[in-house]
């Protein structure tokens, strides 16, 4: 078991892991979203309830955390070690007559959600930590000191989507999440080993999956602008 | 026919190397590859001018030999097919042919398209095997019976003449899919699961040791390998390697 780590099987093993346990944050987080299009109450109980529940907030979110950085780490580690393994590339490389794009191109779209993440941070995670740990404001409320002003989470979501410029960004941002689910999700299923008979079933879920959540998102980003704007 | 071939010279492991431009009239399209590359060598010999080395052997399609990244893609444009049995019917009049050496830190190239593979027979001799004792007591390997289904998965997970396509092909230079079908054609048979826990982990261990990339599941080299083999010899050697190592 020692060791397992330093192998190529046992990294690709542990990538795939952080990539399964990511794609189901996606899902729970696209889950909490779409309540901002159906029911702002509910939208606003439900990330109160995450941003203050301890089991969520001191286990749940470091592990997440870990599983973020990690799953970049190592993505970088391999794609170094890759290269070094062909010292000369080829003069004429016709890589589309036998894969897909998507996955040739993980490390670029898996930059660009890097990149995302960092504004998603600035966007909403830091002034979390920010109100909640830092200022020791736990109450959720627009204004702590007036229990009847309201939880703070759906005005603050809509009012990061009045930017064009964000929407926008978001929604390439997506876009290129789509990309990279495109190859990952099957990937990642490959890597544990589970190569059988339900494969065919799991490719077109994993390519459902990874249409549908990121279009998701990009239909809230965008409805939260349109209501902004048309507004 | 009449082509442009732009092909990989080096002289030796420690020359840089660079393409260079030849031209070959009158290429019969019943021609195999290797057969054209005759031609041309030919015609370098009787300018007086050094032949274009590169590896062949049975030109039958199941040694292994032969290599060659044509065009971009290993053993050429065709499917299911080593560079012997490609024919230059897949080629059209006025073609230019880039033609290089399979590319990879652990294939290094000997002279011009030839490359040193025993990389993978020392990923063979690390578990590639079964210990049978030949002092006489040799047990009729048709006593043990087989699951049908798990036999033709050996068989086709045999069926790879370990070429190194599935290295030149892939972005990584891994070589998971030879690895993958050793490992695979051994674990699905009784006689290879004896061993079956050291021989994953001691070919694993070799193969990272020769400096070969790690698979980012593509799937090029299973579209590209001449014997389609699968990509779930992969996934199944995955399986292998974790239970040996959780075993180990």
């Amino acid at each position: 078991m020692s060791g397992i780590l330093n192998s190529s099987i046992g990294r690709k093993f542990a990538m795939a892991l952080s990539a399964l346990f990511l794609m189901f944050f996606l899902l729970q987080h696209f889950a909490i979203n779409i309540l901002s299009v159906f029911s702002p109450e509910t939208f606003n109980s439900t990330s109160h309830f995450m941003g203050t529940f301890p089991l969520v907030q001191y286990v749940l979110q470091p592990v997440l955390i870990f599983g973020v950085i990690f799953h970049f780490v190592m993505g970088f580690v391999l794609e170094i070690r890759n290269n070094k393994a062909r010292e000369v590339s080829y003069a004429k490389n016709n890589g589309g007559a036998n894969s897909t794009w998507m996955s040739r191109n993980m490390i670029w779209s898996g930059l660009a959600i890097l990149a995302f993440i960092c504004l998603h941070f600035y966007d909403f995670w830091f002034p979390e930590i920010n109100t909640k740990f830092i200022q020791g404001d736990m109450t959720g409320l627009i204004d702590p000191n007036n229990a009847d002003s309201g939880f703070r989470y759906f005005e603050e979501l809509q009012h990061k989507f009045e930017s064009h410029v964000r929407t926008i960004i978001y929604v390439i941002a997506f876009v290129l999440l789509a990309l990279h689910l495109l190859h990952g999700f099957n990937s990642a299923f490959q890597s544990v080993g589970a190569n059988n008979k339900y494969t065919k079933g799991l490719k077109n879920f994993g390519k459902l999956y990874a249409i549908i959540i990121p279009l998701g998102f990009i239909f809230i980003a965008i409805f939260h602008h349109l209501k902004h704007v048309l507004s | 026919m009449n082509l442009t071939l732009k092909i990989w010279r080096q002289k030796n492991a420690s020359d840089k190397g660079k393409l260079v431009d030849y031209k070959i009239s009158d290429v019969s399209p019943d021609m195999s590859f290797l057969e054209m590359l005759d031609v041309l060598n030919e015609q370098l010999i009787n300018e007086g001018d050094e032949p274009v080395a590169f590896d062949h052997d049975c030109r039958e399609g199941i040694c292994g030999m032969c290599s060659l990244y044509i065009n971009g893609e290993a053993h050429g444009p065709d499917r299911g097919v080593t560079t012997c049995q490609l024919h230059m019917r897949m080629f059209k009049d006025g073609d230019t042919i880039f033609i290089e050496p399979f590319r990879a830190k652990a294939f290094p190239v000997v002279k011009d398209l030839v490359v040193d593979r025993s990389s993978f027979d020392r990923i063979q001799h690390a578990g590639g095997f079964i210990s049978v004792n030949t002092s006489g007591n040799t047990i009729d390997a048709n006593a043990i019976p087989v699951n049908k289904a798990d036999a033709d998965k050996a068989f086709e997970a045999a069926t790879c003449i370990g070429c190194g396509a599935c290295v030149a092909t892939c972005k990584n230079s891994s070589a998971m899919l030879f690895v993958g079908a050793k490992v695979s054609q051994f674990a699905l048979l009784p006689q290879g699961k004896v061993e079956a826990t050291d021989r994953v982990l001691n070919m694993v261990r070799q193969m990272d040791e020769e400096g070969f990339g790690n698979c980012t599941n593509t799937g090029a080299c299973e579209v590209e390998c001449p014997k389609g083999i699968s990509l779930e010899n992969i996934a199944r050697m995955n399986r292998e390697y974790l239970k040996a190592s959780l075993k180990g």
